[in-house]
């Protein structure tokens, strides 16, 4: 007789292999080492230390001609405001009256002749400044900052339509000349106000239409003239210079002017002291000639003028790199250890499908290293930036939309790079060698960038193609084409990529080992 | 009587107990180096990711044209030798990593006990690892230097940086390049000794490798970021990256923190000085 024994079966009720499970699992994996963890707070210091640093060792010191030295934040700058609260520059020569009310100011510019300081002299040459400009403009009152609109011919930029120093619209390029006029036409009706140009006085042409909200009914319009600083970009290892070479001007003659019929003043917007007899005019009959020199434009960071001395939130953010190597090493570890331990086969049999163990423990190093990011962003631009203020230190501002942005975009870096990092260590299963491999492609060249080892082409080929593109995400700062003379290089804050490009392409290359990883997880035996 | 004659034939300290069978020790070394398919790669490595980097940089070199006093070198301040050698920037990576994966992998594979079984005298063997180190970082670095320098001959007289335009094109008949070209190889041989040093005493690959690039890149950017002026510069004398490629330029030394021999110097020492902690910790610690 034989007894019928009942296959064993555990009392305990079957586990659950769902993905929650498996994050669980890594996650309790993750959690529970403590070198890891130490791991990850020295990256949190790492990058916002450094920015402290940066916000806390900061020393200046100045003296004016003849004055007493000074130290500190006393030599700090301060610029004018615009409507969006950034630097601008605010100071030409205006000839202007009162406007009440809507209204409308056509001019036809028929010549645009200026001087440049020359370098061996000293003295000035004849030349037009690039970014001279003249032209009409409505403006809220003669403070420098307050809100404007204004349509203009710029030497070398032809016809523009500007507005509250940030807005740029181009119109018909072109150079203007006696045998080349360029009208020009601006129309306020309530907080609008729209330019048009035209090259005969009959066909209009409209070049854009802007809002500036808030504009008081009394303003001033009048015609302007203001040709910026010369400046020499200079190309070197050791950063890039730009050496300023003094002051430009432009003199532009006007005439046809019609709309406003009251009495023109002449008036120096800014600081006039600076250049003592650069600006002036001269009206014979219907022909203005206007003479100015100065700029309407914002302020870039870094810009190589009185802006130096000014800490940027670029550099509060300096530690990244920092971080970033700390990261790499736990990211990387993460998976190597189990292949070192020979752990991973546990893990194997236990979650038999690889890809999902591979996704697990991406998704695991990817928020860690998000947190890690956020919380050493937020750090070195918070704290760095109260430290800077409390010292009596300018820094370059930023909107909080703009640090909010910086943050979570250094969150989002650290997290692709801790990805890639995992990635790459699942692909290669070596401690050294995975981080080896992970400095190489995101902290070095971030490094060669930054560090001024690279000519400046080939340091923005580097932070277009490594994985190292997503400090785009970091940029704090913005580039304008209107404003030439400064070098917009990493050195200074400025990645050749805007923030969803430089994301793109480290995303691309994490993708890319990844799918390598999960590959080679499948072909090869643990 | 066994116990007499194992301690009459290894004497626990002295001139005999590091150089007693230090020819096997370093046979046995040479060996494990030698039959390592990673150490070949890695060595070829070094050379091409080196001399691509210095000629990618080269070829990317401009003279902006705006400048003042054209592309002089007065007016751009450009050194073609160090300019050639921009790639040893990349490879001492690689560099590091051999000398690293050196130790650290009979740390990993448990390989080192077998080592200390064979040779009980400890410093006998970080010495014999020490010099078939040596070795094979002067071998890499040989070949990483010496196609930089080709490769920085060929390709900047054709981007502004001629002897037309006054600039001397590297090359080892003079001797400020023969100093940055073959400073470069000490250098790569001296970043090896340190990464050497430090896996030593932390006994562990991945967090060696990753120390040793944090100490180079980090101190580096530390010491450039430091706003306080002073502060900067003697950060910049001693931090061992910076110093160490000074040896590289060959204009406008005397801007330098320290001279080019010191800057290698400082270097030196950080490598001494990591090579005596791994000593240490090898001595004393089990392994």
């Amino acid at each position: 007789m034989t007894v019928m024994t009942p296959p064993y079966r555990s009392e305990l009720g079957s586990g659950r292999d769902g993905f929650w499970q498996l994050l669980h699992a890594e996650w309790t994996k993750f959690r529970t080492v403590r070198g890891w963890i130490i791991g990850l707070v020295i990256g949190v210091i790492a990058m916002a230390g450094l920015g402290l640093l940066t916000a806390g060792g900061a020393q200046s010191s100045c003296q004016a001609q003849g004055g007493p030295a000074r130290s500190g934040g006393a030599c700090m700058p301060s610029f004018p405001l615009g409507p969006a609260g950034e630097p601008v520059n605010d100071s030409f020569y205006f000839v202007h009256q009162p406007l009440t009310g809507d209204g409308t100011i056509t001019v036809r510019v028929t010549s645009m002749t200026g001087l440049l300081p020359s370098a061996s002299t000293g003295d000035m040459r004849p030349g037009l400044y690039p970014w001279a400009k003249a032209g009409i403009i409505i403006k809220e009152n003669l403070n420098q900052g307050s809100a404007y609109a204004a349509m203009m011919v710029a030497a070398d930029n032809g016809v523009r339509m500007q507005w509250n120093y940030i807005g740029d619209t181009p119109g018909q390029p072109g150079a203007v000349s006696p045998a080349n006029p360029r009208w020009l036409r601006l129309t306020r009706s309530g907080d609008v106000i729209t330019g048009y140009e035209s090259a005969d006085g009959t066909h209009w042409t409209q070049v854009g239409a802007v809002t500036l909200s808030g504009l008081p009914s009394a303003v001033q319009v009048g015609l302007f003239a203001a040709s910026p600083q010369y400046t020499v970009k200079g190309q070197a290892f050791a950063g890039t210079s730009t050496i300023g070479l003094g002051p430009t001007q432009v003199t532009a003659v006007f005439d046809h002017v019609s709309g406003v019929g009251g009495t023109w003043t002449g008036a120096d917007v800014g600081r006039p002291l600076d250049y003592p007899g650069f600006g002036s005019y001269h009206q014979a009959g219907g022909r203005f000639t206007v003479t100015g020199t100065g700029d309407i434009a914002p302020i870039p960071e870094g810009h190589g003028g009185d802006a130096d001395s000014a800490l940027t939130v670029t550099e509060f953010l300096v530690g990244t790199f920092a971080g970033l190597i700390a990261l790499g090493v736990v990211a990387a570890l993460f998976i190597t250890a189990e292949y070192r331990r020979n752990l991973i086969r546990v893990t194997f049999a236990a979650s038999p499908r690889r890809d999902r163990v591979l996704a697990a423990k991406a998704v695991v190093s990817g928020a860690v290293s998000f947190v890690v990011g956020v919380i050493g962003a937020a750090a070195g631009v918070l704290l760095g930036t109260a430290i800077a203020h409390a010292r009596g230190y300018y820094v370059f501002p930023v909107s909080a939309a703009t640090e909010a942005k910086v943050i979570i975009g250094t969150g989002l870096f650290a997290a692709v790079a801790g990805v890639l990092a995992l990635a790459v260590g699942a692909i290669v299963r070596r401690g050294a060698a995975a981080v080896a491999i992970v400095i190489v492609v995101i902290a070095v060249p971030i490094f060669l960038a930054i560090s001024a080892a690279l000519p400046l082409g080939a340091a923005d080929w580097v932070l277009r193609v490594t994985p190292a593109a997503g400090i785009a995400l970091q940029q704090a700062y913005t580039q304008y084409g209107q404003v030439t003379g400064i070098i917009y290089s990493p050195l200074s804050g400025y990645y050749p990529l805007s923030w969803w490009a430089g994301l793109l392409v480290m995303c691309a290359w994490t993708a890319a080992a990844l799918a390598g990883a999960a590959y080679l997880m499948r072909r090869r035996d643990a | 009587m066994t116990e007499a004659v194992a301690s009459a034939g290894y004497p626990t300290w002295g001139a005999r107990y590091v150089w007693g069978g230090f020819w096997d020790a370093l046979h046995a070394e040479w060996t494990k180096l030698r039959t390592l398919a990673s150490t070949w790669w890695l060595l070829l490595a070094a050379a091409a990711l080196t001399v691509t980097v210095s000629a990618a940089v080269a070829a990317a070199y401009r003279c902006s044209p705006g400048a003042v006093g054209g592309c002089g070198p007065a007016a751009t301040g450009a050194d073609p030798a160090k300019i050639s050698l921009t790639g040893v920037y990349l490879g001492q990576v690689i560099v590091a990593l051999l000398a690293v994966l050196a130790v650290g992998g009979e740390y990993g594979t448990g390989m080192i006990r077998v080592t200390l079984a064979a040779t009980p005298r400890r410093m006998t063997v970080l010495a014999a690892k020490v010099l078939v180190v040596t070795g094979w970082a002067l071998a890499a670095a040989a070949l990483a230097v010496g196609g930089s320098l080709l490769a920085g001959r060929l390709i900047l007289p054709g981007h502004g940086l001629s002897a037309a335009n006054g600039y001397v094109v590297p090359s080892l008949a003079n001797g400020t390049d023969l100093r940055a070209f073959g400073g470069s190889v000490l250098y790569l041989v001296l970043i090896a000794l340190l990464a050497l040093g430090v896996t030593t005493a932390v006994r562990d690959s991945a967090v060696a490798i990753g120390l040793v690039l944090g100490l180079l890149y980090l101190f580096t950017i530390v010491a450039s970021v430091i706003p306080n002026k002073d502060l900067s510069r003697h950060l910049q004398q001693i931090a061992p990256m910076t110093t160490g490629m000074e040896i590289q330029a060959t204009a406008g030394v005397s801007s330098l923190p320290l001279t080019p021999w010191q800057g290698l110097g400082v270097l030196a020492l950080w490598a001494a000085g990591a090579l005596l902690l791994g000593a240490a910790v090898l001595r004393l610690r089990d392994a």
